[in-house]
Parts: C-alpha cells; structure tokens; sequence
C-alpha cells in the first residue's frame, strides 16, 4: 500500500520572512500530505538532521533574503555525504530568474517565484515526489 | 454613447428625485445588476453600495469625532496646517553591501531631493551577529547593509554631518548597539547629542509577532527598549526611541483592522512597560513615533490611518492620563505594500505604489517610503529607485491634494469607514486586554495565529480568483525584457570579512573585555544599559560580541510555531 508522502517545510538561514512556507505548509498539510515544519532559522546541517530523522520524501526549503545559492546547494551537499540524497529538494522565494538553472544544476528539482499558487505547488509535489518507499 | 444607453443597470426612473434611501432602492436601483454579490476591501471588510449621512450614525458629531488639524482628538492630523506647512518627509529605505557603497547611495538620494535618510541593514546585522558568524555565510550585505561596528557606521555617514539629516533606522533586536553606534559618530563628527533627530525602529514586539527578528525572549528586551527611552529623553531629546509598526504585520498577511489593532496594541505594551519602569508617560510618550503599511485598497488605507490617531489619542489622554498633547500626537511614516507588487509585468508596480503612496498621503503621514518597481526581484536600483521617489514628488507637487488639511474628511464613505476601523481594531485590543496584554497575547501566539489565517484566507482568495492581482492571476502575459536588476555580489562578503579583521586586528582587545564585563554585570544588576554599551561601541566591540554578552543573562528566544 503507498505510504502517505512525508515532507519538511522549512525556513533555511537567518531569512524570518515565512509567510509563504507557512501557506505551502498548511496547504500541503491539507492536500493529505504528512508535513514536519520546522520554523525558522535552521542551518542546512539543521534541515539534514530532520529531514534524515523523520524519514521525509522531500524537502521544501524558503529563503527571500538572497542567501539561496549558498544555502540550497549546501543543503543538497549534506544530504549526498550523508546518503540521503533520495531525499528531494525544491524550494521558493525571492530568487531570481537567472539563479534558477544554477539551482537546478546543483540539485534543486524546482523553484517556486512570487505569483504561484498553492494548488500550483500541491500539483507538482503530487507528480514530482514520490514517497520513498514505493 | 451607445453602450452607455444600453447598460442593464440604467437608472429605472432617472427623473425621480428620491426622498429616502429606502425610496432610492426601490425604485430607481431597482433591480439592477452588479459585478458581483458581494463588494470587499483587500481586507475582505465588505463596502457597501452607497454612503449617506445615515451611515454615520446618530451619535456622529464632527466635534467630538473629528475635531481640528492640531487638535485632539486628531483625525484630521497632527498639524494645524499639514502639508501647507512643510510636505512629508521623503525618505527612502536604502542599504546593500557594504557601509561604504550605501554611503554613496545615501549621497544619491540627498542630492536627489529626499529629505530623511532611512537605513536598511543586512540580516546578520539585523539578528545580532557578525559577517563572520556561520549563519551568515551568504547572507552578508543582500538584505542591506553590514555594519558590524563603528568603522562600518564611520564609513556609512562619511561626508554626511549628523546635525544635518535626520535618520531612520530599521533594526530591532541589537537596535540599543546600533543605536551607540549612531551616537558614537556623532561623537567623532563633534556633533551634540541634543542635535542629532531621528527614528530607531527598536519594535521588539512585532518581531516576535510578524518580522521574526529577535535575540533575546520578550521581557528582557522590554526592558532594553525602556533604557533606551529614558537614556534618550534626557539626552536625545529629538529622537523618536521606538517606530512601533504595522508595516511588517500586514506584510505577513494580516488585514488592516488586525494591523492597526495590533500595532496600538504593541504600543500600549510599550506605554505601560515605561510606566512600570518608573518612567512618566509624558516624558517618553512624545517620542513614541508609528510606522503603518499602505496597500492596495485606498480608502480601507486611508480609514486606518484617520482611525490610528484618533483611537491613540484617546489611549494616551483617558487610559494612561498623559497631560502633555504632544503626548496625544500619534506621528508616524508610512511605506507602500512591499506584498502587494509582483515579479510579472514589474513597471505595473510603478501606478500600484503611486495609488499607495497617495493613500498615505491623504491619510496624513508625516514621511513615506515609496517602493521601487524591482521590488520582489532584488534591492532597488539606482533608476528603480528614482522613479519611486519622483512619484513621491510629483504626488507633492502637481496633484494638488497638498493644497488643503485632511481633504476627505466628511466623506460619508471615509467617515463610516474610519469609524468601522475603530470598532473592529478596538474589539482586538479589549481581547489582547483580556488575555493580560500583548506580551502574554504573543506568548500564547494569538497574533500570530490571526495573521497566518488571515494571510492563508488571502491566497486561497488569488487561487480561486476572489481577488485580483493584474498580470499574476488575470491579464498574464509572455514577457520577454526584464528592468536591469542590483546584484550584490559575493566578493561584498569577502571585503566585509577583511574589514572586520582589520578591526579586531586594530582594537584594543583587554579594554574591550572590560567594557563587555561592565556590561554583562550592569545587566546582571538592572543598571541602564546604554552608558554601557556606547562604551563598548566606542572600543570596536562588534555587534555580536556586546549582544552575545548580554546572552548569559538573558537569554535567547526560539519561537514555537503556528501554521
């Protein structure tokens, strides 16, 4: 029987800014997937230790401060030396455009800019993530 | 023209002259058509069609609820004369990489014609830790500037005399340090401390409710904050100590009652801690200074504010007893909705911060920022931010609605809505009174909560198309030219790191240990902290170093959250 997919939505760095991860956290929490949200502030080590911890599918990370293409790679990176790179990666926020294919190359499987929709987001996690288990 | 003759919701009988409202609906509205079932503010507070006389209320008296410009109760502004007297203070937040590139920025803006200075410092700086801390790995100058200690604020104001601005600064947690910083320089530069005029942010309780900034838990920092106003009101007399603000709650997706309720809320907060540190309302309530969001729904906007003052005067005067009108005063900046501008079609933003900045104006602000059209992509560009504030300037000078004090007031619409404003926000802060204040409000999340519902009822309204966002939800469009954005990039990091070497290199490091003893030990016995951290400051201690000293006493805040 398929699992229930399990995700962490998180706020990586000092960015406090999380009124979008919170949306994404309940609106994925109410399409009947099992969301651990972490709050804020937590270091890519941080994020690496729960993900592995509560067995989750994939991570949703949020940053708006411009630290992404430091702490998003850095997060992909822990998960390969920790093997758990299983472990999906996409993430939102204040990133620009031309940063994107970077992020992607480094791992990112997705990255959500301003304007998109919740239902956007649920429907690619629904086609993107898959439980690990499966 | 012809569409207009064969519109549904014609007049039934234009010739009629009704005697009543009651008459009006019946036979000339009729059963015309509208747009929709139901009309609502951004906010989702529901308008009606039409605003009489009747909508005031029987009780409505110009003289009890209005009054004069410079008059209590205040709703029509705080100056007798307002903007015929001097226009606003132009004043927009500025700061990216290093002290020494927002100096030039700031220069810019000087020469350009704003006003006020308005510093933005980068996240480390704004959480109390150095360029060189782990977590700010990434993080150094993109936010705003990085200032780690006086060399960096010496370098921020070279060539700017600090007799002759006045300056805002937006930092919260370690705002007491920055602050010293700031007075430090004043030092340097020979200027008086009785001559330097400006804001200190310094709203620890919206941190915790909203911008999540923070250090140390709330009551500690309470008393910082209540330091920091009776350190200034003997010796700063021309600084505002605190900017209590609403701009980052609605930015959180709160509504505009909830701003203005929790903003008062946090107010009284402060009002009474200064009380209970034996402080008197009016030697500190006339620097208390205010800072509200201005978005989208223009008369919603322009209602708050007319009820911000009015419902703080009352405050001040009936329940905490201030004798002092200055003390009545509710002066505060507003800055157009950073949440309300989008990535799509950015130039869009340019008419929707003009219609924000108008609605500020017309609500009495005493200084506005006016956001730059690049606003969610990066920090604003040096063009970006020239045409926000031309907007300003143009608003001031070729709009006319500079010409008279208060120009909506008696609209039967902005009255009843200003009124409305005031019940529901004041619903809020009898429940917050309730619940033993705001400080026991936020720890048992209640803000916070309202603001994450609030914020999520919003999106589910985008989603499904309830309200409009032109280009992201409705009138997309392929686009293919971008603006020419800012980029910090990260050799900003390695120069900031071999400044703060360079200062630890040159300091002398026992004095600064002493000093930093001083300082934990004054905090152990409750002394005034700011003698003790301007020294600190003087001696090149970094901000990390003076706020991590005060950890062991304090200790630190870890937020439970609320989705």
């Amino acid at each position: 029987m398929p699992g229930k997919l399990r995700l962490l939505v998180g706020k990586v760095g000092l960015d406090g800014h999380d009124r979008g991860a919170k949306i994404i956290a309940r609106a994925l929490r109410d399409s009947g997937i099992e969301v651990i949200y972490t709050g804020l502030h937590q270091t890519p080590e941080m994020i690496v230790s729960t993900a592995i911890q509560e067995d989750v599918d994939g991570i949703a990370v949020s940053s708006l401060s411009g630290a992404h293409n430091y702490l998003f790679p850095r997060l992909i990176e822990l998960l390969k030396e920790r093997n758990a790179d299983g472990i999906r990666v996409f993430g939102g926020g204040i990133i620009p455009q031309e940063d994107i294919a970077g992020l992607k190359a480094a791992g990112v499987l997705e990255i959500f800019t301003p304007g998109t929709s919740m239902e956007q987001v649920v429907k690619w996690v629904k086609d993107n993530v898959r439980p690990r288990s499966e | 023209m012809t569409e207009d003759r064969d519109r549904k919701d014609l007049a039934a009988t234009p010739a009629r002259r009704s005697a009543s409202r009651a008459e009006w609906e019946s036979e000339t509205l009729g059963g015309a058509p509208e747009r929709d079932r139901e009309f609502s503010t951004v906010s989702s507070l529901p308008i009606e069609r039409l605003y009489t006389p009747d909508d005031l209320g029987p009780g409505w008296r110009p003289e009890e609820k209005l009054g004069y410009p410079g008059e209590y109760p205040f709703t029509r502004g705080i100056h007798p004369t307002m903007y015929r007297g001097r226009p606003w203070t132009m004043r927009q937040f500025a700061g990216f990489g290093t002290a020494r590139q927002t100096n030039q920025r700031f220069r810019y803006l000087l020469e350009h014609g704003q006003n006020g200075l308005s510093v933005a410092f980068d996240l480390p700086t704004l959480m109390g830790r150095d360029s060189d801390d782990g977590m700010a790995r990434g993080e150094v100058g993109r936010e705003g500037v990085a200032v780690d200690s006086l060399a960096d604020m010496e370098a921020l104001f070279d060539g700017i005399p600090l007799d002759t601005v006045s300056t805002s600064m937006t930092i919260n947690a370690p705002a007491a340090v920055i602050f010293c910083m700031y007075l430090a320089v004043a030092e340097k530069q020979g200027v008086p401390f009785d001559a330097l005029s400006g804001t200190l942010q310094n709203d620890i309780l919206k941190e915790y409710i909203a911008q999540k900034e923070w250090i140390y838990p709330p009551r500690p920092s309470m008393k910082i904050i209540t330091d920091l106003m009776a350190f200034c009101a003997r010796n700063v007399p021309r600084w505002n100590t605190i900017s209590i603000s609403g701009y980052h709650i609605r930015e959180a997706g709160s509504t505009a009652v909830q701003e203005l309720a929790f903003t008062l809320a946090d107010g009284i907060g402060y009002v009474e801690a200064a009380i209970q540190a034996g402080l008197d309302v009016d030697e500190i309530a006339p620097r208390l200074s205010f800072f509200f969001n201005s978005h989208n729904d223009f008369f919603e906007e322009i209602a708050k504010m007319r009820a911000a003052r009015r419902m703080w005067a009352r405050v001040l005067r009936e329940r905490f007893g201030a004798k002092n009108p200055r003390s009545w005063m509710l002066r505060f900046h507003t800055q157009t909705a950073g949440c309300s501008l989008t990535a799509q079609q950015p130039y869009n933003n340019v008419v929707r911060v003009t219609i924000q900045g108008l609605a500020g104006v017309l609500g009495g602000t005493q200084s506005l920022h006016t956001n730059s059209l690049d606003e969610t992509l990066a920090l604003p560009s040096e063009e970006a931010v020239t045409i926000a504030l031309r907007t300003q300037q143009i608003i001031a000078e070729e709009s006319g609605v500079t010409n008279t004090v208060d120009p909506l007031a008696g609209s039967y619409f902005v009255e009843a809505l200003t009124d409305r404003m005031e019940r529901e926000a004041q619903e809020y802060v009898d429940r917050i009174d309730r619940m033993g204040g705001i400080i026991a409000a936020v720890e048992r999340g209640f803000p916070q909560k309202e603001i994450a519902d609030a914020s999520y009822h919003y999106q589910r309204q985008l989603d499904s198309g309830t309200k409009t966002v032109v280009g992201v939800n409705k009138y997309t469009m392929q686009e293919s030219t971008r603006p020419e954005l800012l980029r910090i990039g990260s050799e900003v990091e390695a120069e900031q790191l071999r400044n703060l070497s360079r200062v630890r290199e040159r300091r002398d490091e026992q004095r600064l240990r002493n000093d930093l003893e001083r300082l934990r030990a004054g905090a152990e016995r409750g002394d005034n902290l700011i003698p003790l951290l301007l020294q600190c400051v003087r001696d090149y201690g970094t901000v990390q170093e003076i706020s991590g000293a005060l950890v062991p006493v304090f200790g630190t805040y870890r937020e439970v959250s609320v989705l």
